[in-house]
């Protein structure tokens, strides 16, 4: 072994010769600096050649990469060399991961702040030209329009979920089962075409309603709060019910009292996440529930404004001169997220406070 | 309150597949009866067919009779929730609702069925139990504190505790004791002894010492190969079980000398 002759004596060799080889490192340092070396080789040939900024830092994480598998391959071996190659490849795919999420946070918070101003939270686009107005109508807009979602939605998949786990049997859970991966499947569009329709049945053609939105992302929302209620409810311990059943109490009682109590941290978890995947949802809004300038909140007259519809009406139609327009669709993205963000939040904080406690 | 069991010809299915065939036996009351045997032969599915957890599972099935005092358990206007109040059940692993704290779980017999009781009466029947489980000097003073944070040998008293606070007039466990360590075991052991005053105890361990040490009588399950129903080889008092079964498949088992 040529690297164990070449270590010196005494220091590195292990007292058992042959039992454990005294493995030749490369310093700390060698990552950081293969890495700024490749970077500043590439970014000097990038001056010289003009090419983009964004290539050239990939073009060094690929060279800094390959080096550093050859450099430890010739001094460290063959399975350390692996271990960087496999070290730099996680790495690299995970700041690939994170690019587009940094990017586009960046991108919202700085051209969205122009307008985070108190006017955007208080006032409506009512008698607004060009500059100035807010989203106040298309903020409560959202948030009524959600809740509502909610409420249809919550009762009608945490039922579905309990049925599925704690009653189905047989074909009709199988049949149920299929048509909730259907429903997951449905392109959002369609649920707007849908709620339209329905409402245009009763209430003629052009009908724009809060209600007929809610409805659209319900069928949107149903399924996914039903898939992720069956997955909680599956991991309550079986053991439980059947204490529960030993003590004498009938099944409806211990699917309220012990089933659902158990599970209620991840239940208000796949809800809250549920509603952030559709206050979201552009299409369905727009052919259900349309825009306003003015303040609507009753759900059952007429249009309304949202924040998705509200940011995608002032990105298209920016009258003259567009720039207000524009900087005011980008606040209503930018509260969006924040909102989302915020129930983000919500969910992991309940997770944290109503999960079953383990601590001595 | 303890009460006598009666079983005659007692199949039990799981769907179309007979786990345990033709048992007839009578469990006396204010005793422990152990059931013994290998793995497999249906001592666990037995236990569960008397207060009638067998079914909970799909597909699940009994044919027999088990009466309790005369009343048949299986009969066609007896709600298995109502059996299940007069036959209690401790499992094999400590299983104390992980939501509730010790105080609730004990109560969780009263609490759970909507039963109306006076604070006062809750807290006396929960003293009571857990007196009555060997834990409340233990937890008197943590009596609000999650369940989940006791030991496994504590847990297991209580989901003992949790069981006599409903008063039941028979009590299954099934293995109680195998995921504990030997003090536990001496514990559970030495509550069995006591507990038998009061109620009918019918217990399934792996354990001979333990089913010599606790039991009055004891019965043999075995089943003849694999894929056959397991059947009730021999049931007789423990003393006899123990130093002169009548049967040579007992004597083998018990002697270590197994297949």
């Amino acid at each position: 072994m040529s690297q164990l002759t070449s270590t010196p004596p005494g220091t590195r060799t292990s007292p058992l010769p042959g039992s454990v080889r005294a493995a030749r490192r490369l310093p700390r340092w060698t990552t950081a600096a293969v890495f700024a070396g490749a970077l500043a080789v590439v970014l000097l040939l990038g001056a010289l050649t003009h090419l983009l900024l964004a290539v050239s830092v990939l073009l060094a994480a690929v060279l800094a990469t390959v080096a550093l598998y050859a450099l430890s391959r010739a001094v460290e071996g063959r399975r350390a060399a692996t271990d960087r190659l496999v070290t730099c490849a996680v790495v690299g795919a995970f700041g690939l991961a994170m690019l587009p999420l940094v990017s586009l946070v960046y991108e919202v918070v700085s051209r969205g702040i122009a307008r985070l101003d108190s006017e955007f939270f208080s006032s409506s686009m009512v008698g607004i030209v060009g500059e100035g107005g807010g989203a106040y109508h298309a903020i409560f807009g959202t948030l009524i329009i959600t809740g509502l979602t909610a409420l249809i939605s919550v009762p009608i998949g945490l039922l579905t979920a309990i049925y599925l786990v704690e009653y189905g049997t047989g074909r009709l859970k199988r049949a149920i089962t299929f048509l909730v991966d259907v429903m997951t499947g449905i392109p959002s569009i369609v649920a707007g075409l849908f709620a339209y329709a329905l409402f245009a049945i009763f209430f003629g053609p052009g009908v724009r309603l809060g209600i007929a939105g809610a409805v659209a992302l319900s069928v949107l929302m149903i399924p996914v709060v039903v898939r992720s209620a069956e997955e909680v409810l599956k991991l309550v311990p079986n053991e439980l019910r059947e204490a529960s059943y030993a003590l004498g109490v009938p099944k409806w009682r211990t699917i309220v009292k012990v089933v659902l109590p158990t599970a209620v941290a991840g239940l208000g978890t796949g809800v809250t996440l549920a509603v952030a995947r559709v206050i979201g949802e552009t299409a369905p809004l727009l052919v259900t529930v349309g825009i306003t300038n003015a303040t609507n909140l009753n759900p059952f007259d007429g249009r309304m404004a949202t924040l998705p519809v509200f940011a995608y009406y002032q990105l298209t139609q920016p009258g003259v001169p567009p720039q207000y327009a524009i900087d005011r669709a980008w606040t209503a993205a930018l509260v969006l997220i924040a909102i989302v963000m915020a129930l983000n939040l919500v969910a992991r904080l309940i997770s944290r406070f109503f999960a079953p406690t383990t601590g001595r | 309150m303890a009460k006598r069991i009666d079983i005659s010809d007692l199949n039990i299915f799981y769907g179309n597949f007979r786990a345990v065939a033709d048992v007839t036996v009578s469990i006396e009351p204010r005793s422990v009866t152990a059931l013994i045997g290998p793995s497999g032969c249906g001592k666990s599915t037995f236990l569960r067919s008397i207060n009638r957890m067998h079914e909970v599972l799909p597909g699940a099935r009994v044919e027999g009779k088990v009466a309790m005092d005369g009343q048949d358990l299986y009969g066609p206007d007896v709600d298995p929730v109502d059996v299940r109040r007069q036959v209690g059940m401790v499992f094999q692993r400590p299983n104390p609702f992980p939501t509730m704290s010790i105080y609730d779980n004990v109560a969780a017999g009263i609490r759970l069925n909507a039963r109306k009781m006076s604070k006062t009466d809750l807290d006396a029947l929960v003293e009571r139990s857990l007196q009555g489980a060997n834990l409340w000097r233990e937890v008197r003073d943590r009596l609000n504190r999650p369940a989940s944070g006791l030991s496994g040998g504590q847990q297991q008293r209580l989901c003992i505790a949790r069981a006599i606070a409903v008063e039941p007039d028979v009590l299954l466990m099934d293995e109680p004791a195998s995921a504990l360590d030997p003090i536990s075991t001496l514990a559970i052991e030495d509550l069995m002894t006591e507990l038998k005053e009061r109620f009918t105890i019918v217990v399934v361990t792996h354990n001979m010492q333990q089913a010599a040490r606790v039991s009055e009588q004891t019965g043999f399950f075995n089943l003849s190969a694999a894929g056959q129903p397991g059947r009730l080889i021999e049931f007789n008092s423990t003393e006899k079980i123990f130093s002169n079964p009548d049967e040579k498949a007992t004597e083998d088992y018990i002697s270590g000398r197994f297949g």
